[in-house]
């Protein structure tokens, strides 16, 4: 499981396992702080991830357009 | 109802209808259909007002569906029809006896195929018996014969549906549905106790229920099938039938609902001639009888299956008999009921003389 | 730091069958944050449909029943009526809802039942692989409309939000998307005001959810999302047709008191 680091503005976790790759969350983070990675998981899907955990202001846009509940956001 | 066990000159399909709310029927759906409609109309005159709930339906599928859900909630519901409105429930009724959700289902038929009449006819037993709805499943299936049997067999058939959580249906005819007889509004007294550990009611400090009859694992479906089977075996401690005047018959005439008791006519007529005839009346088609007409062809090796259709019970009569038992039918497609001497002479047509008489097994 | 967004209570946590990009995911879970914002677990009885919408059991901890492919509001009232307590709603695609099922849809509303239904346009049959739907739009490409929709031979794309709008018995009938934030946002509104419509005993409630269906419009998810933007909305207008208890696309003279 991709984790952010702690002391920043927010922390989102992606549950590898259950993404599919379809991009949705890539195409509405409003920063644009999250990509499709080269790993695959076990499904055979491309998982994505946050490239950038500290410009991340936990907005949960990505959460809330992703249609396999894959993402969890704290915010402080 | 104040005077329960005074008899009143009651009509068969208003009989049904008090079979059911005396059983505690309270969710009636359906539409109209001849020669049934008295069912309905009864229902909506005694459900209305907050008794329970009357809906006529936009279609007979729509009702056999409304069925399926007030009786996924545990809810005793009934919808009926005729022939061509039972035709469009069987979808309805495969898919209850998949996901094993009770229901009571009435069908007055009438004369197919297709709009056919409004006359009577028994060309529904393939129907009622087979399942004209797809899949390896089986219906609990009434066959009245008389106005107290429509409203006697329809409390039962409440106790069935819910003892094997499957679909009964009742099978009576246009002549049962519209005829007027004596009727004993008896006491509906429960003839057991029925798990009702799955119905929906909402899940109240428990996970969530489901019913549904699609399982699409490696063998989920064939287990569940041999389950359905093992239960549809088991119906047969419930199977009913009527033997009359047996014990020394030389000919059993087998035969069910209306031509029986136009029948229980001939063979008396018979009997008062010196023929030695004898009846057997299925009273559930499903369970058939299959082990006491084997039983009985043990010993009576000539039986005459007659029908109003052409030919359709005859087969189950001679899947039950020992081989090398005659089986002769007589059957007369949809139209007016014969009188009792008409059958007489199809009787005397067949019945054995002394020189052609099958031999008794030895 | 404190949680701001977490997969809803009532939605049991397993993997959904859906295909990468569809906005099933999307509505299942506008819906089960309804039922847990308003506490309804305990009291929910799902009519379940047939489709890809079939495995709604599996994701709900709440009671289901299943359907024969179209009868699910039949199903509903069953239940609603034998248990008026019960929040009772169905989740049905455009095949079930308005090509087989259209008589129930239509009956259902039309006799005011106090159900609630969903109902995912994708303008496309899914999970039977990529068909026309009723509501599938003119020149647009199927496996059954090889050459695109034409209306001469096969009709017109229907419109159920304000079909069932026009019914004195629908109290709240409204189509949404989810194809950006800003339209999942009225989504959710939308979800939840039909839902308080049952709690409320107003009448018949439905929400039409416009979708994509990516893998049956051969599309990837990105441009299935504009699709919906610029094809689908053009032709299936968002909005909500009629909200009785705002008084809201009430014809004063159908309506009952």
């Amino acid at each position: 499981m991709a984790t952010a680091t702690a002391e920043k503005k927010a922390s989102v976790i992606f549950r590898e396992d259950r993404c599919k790759g379809c991009g949705l969350c890539v195409m509405n983070c409003p920063r644009h702080l999250i990509v499709l990675s080269d790993r695959l998981n076990d499904q055979g899907y491309p998982v994505a991830e946050i490239t950038d955990m500290d410009k991340c202001n936990g907005c949960a846009l990505c959460a809330q357009m992703c249609p396999d509940v894959v993402i969890e956001v704290w915010r402080s | 109802m104040n005077e329960k066990h005074k008899k009143a000159l009651v009509k068969g399909n208003d009989a049904v209808a008090m079979g059911a709310i005396e059983a505690g029927c309270r969710f009636y759906f359906g539409y109209p259909i001849t020669p049934q409609n008295e069912i309905p109309e009864y229902m909506a005159a005694h459900l209305s007002d907050g008794r329970g709930t009357f809906i006529q339906a936009e279609s007979e599928i729509a009702s056999i569906n409304m069925l399926l859900g007030a009786s996924a909630t545990g809810a005793r519901a009934m919808t009926s029809s005729s022939s061509p409105g039972i035709s469009l429930k069987q979808e309805g009724l495969s898919y209850m006896a998949g996901s094993e959700i009770p229901g009571v289902v009435v069908n007055m038929s009438r004369s197919g195929p297709g709009l056919g009449g409004i006359s009577p006819s028994q060309g529904d037993y393939f129907q009622a018996t087979r399942g004209g709805g797809h899949g390896d499943y089986r219906v609990f299936v009434l066959a009245p014969d008389s106005v107290q049997e429509c409203y006697d067999l329809t409390m039962l058939a409440f106790d069935m549906a819910e003892k094997y959580r499957n679909p009964v249906l009742i099978l009576g005819d246009a002549m049962l549905g519209q005829m007027k007889e004596s009727l004993d509004p008896k006491t509906y007294r429960p003839t057991g106790t029925f798990d009702k550990s799955w119905i929906l009611t909402g899940a109240k400090a428990r996970p969530g229920r489901f019913l549904k009859s699609l399982y699409l694992d490696d063998g989920e479906l064939t287990e569940h099938n041999w389950k359905l089977y093992r239960k549809y075996l088991k119906m047969r401690e419930d199977v009913r039938y009527e033997a009359l005047w047996l014990e020394d018959a030389e000919l059993v005439v087998v035969a069910f609902g209306s031509m029986a008791r136009v029948l229980k006519s001939s063979v008396d007529m018979a009997r008062e001639e010196g023929l030695k005839v004898g009846l057997i009346r299925p009273i559930t088609l499903y369970p058939f009888p299959e082990v006491f007409i084997r039983g009985t062809s043990r010993h009576i090796r000539h039986f005459l299956v007659m029908e109003l259709n052409t030919g359709q019970m005859v087969e189950d009569v001679k899947l039950s008999a020992e081989p090398g038992a005659r089986v002769d039918f007589f059957g007369l497609p949809p139209g007016m009921l014969p009188a009792p001497d008409v059958l007489l002479g199809e009787i005397k047509k067949v019945y054995p003389s002394a020189a052609s008489a099958p031999k008794e097994r030895s | 730091m404190k949680q701001v967004f977490k997969r809803p209570e009532c939605l049991i946590d397993v993997p959904f069958h859906f295909c990468p990009g569809c906005h099933h995911g999307l509505v299942h879970r506008l819906v089960a944050e309804a039922i847990d914002e308003f506490q309804l677990r305990e009291k929910t009885i799902i009519a379940a449909s047939v489709g890809c919408s079939v495995f709604m059991y599996d994701y709900f901890d709440v009671d289901v029943v299943e359907s024969p492919h179209g009868r699910a509001p039949a199903v509903a009232t069953g239940v609603k009526r034998a248990r008026p307590d019960a929040f009772v709603f169905t989740y049905q695609g455009d095949g079930d809802l308005a090509a087989i099922g259209t008589s129930e849809i239509i009956h259902t509303a039309n006799r005011g039942e106090k159900v609630t239904v969903f109902f995912v346009n994708n303008t496309i049959y899914g999970m039977t692989g990529g068909q026309m739907a009723p509501t599938t739009m003119i020149d647009q490409i199927s496996t059954t409309t090889p050459y695109g929709r034409d209306p001469e031979e096969a009709g017109y794309p229907l419109h159920m939000a304000e079909l069932l709008a026009m019914l004195p018995g629908t109290a709240y009938s409204a189509r949404v998307a989810v194809n950006s934030v800003k339209n999942l946002m009225q989504a959710k509104k939308a979800t939840k005001r039909a839902v308080q419509t049952q709690l409320d005993r107003a009448g018949f409630s439905f929400v039409e959810y416009l979708s994509a269906c990516p893998t049956n419009w051969k599309m990837s998810t990105e441009a299935a999302n504009r699709r919906v933007q610029e094809e689908l909305i053009p032709c299936f207008p968002l909005g909500v047709f009629k909200d009785r208890r705002a008084g809201q696309g009430e014809d004063p003279k159908r309506a009952k008191e």
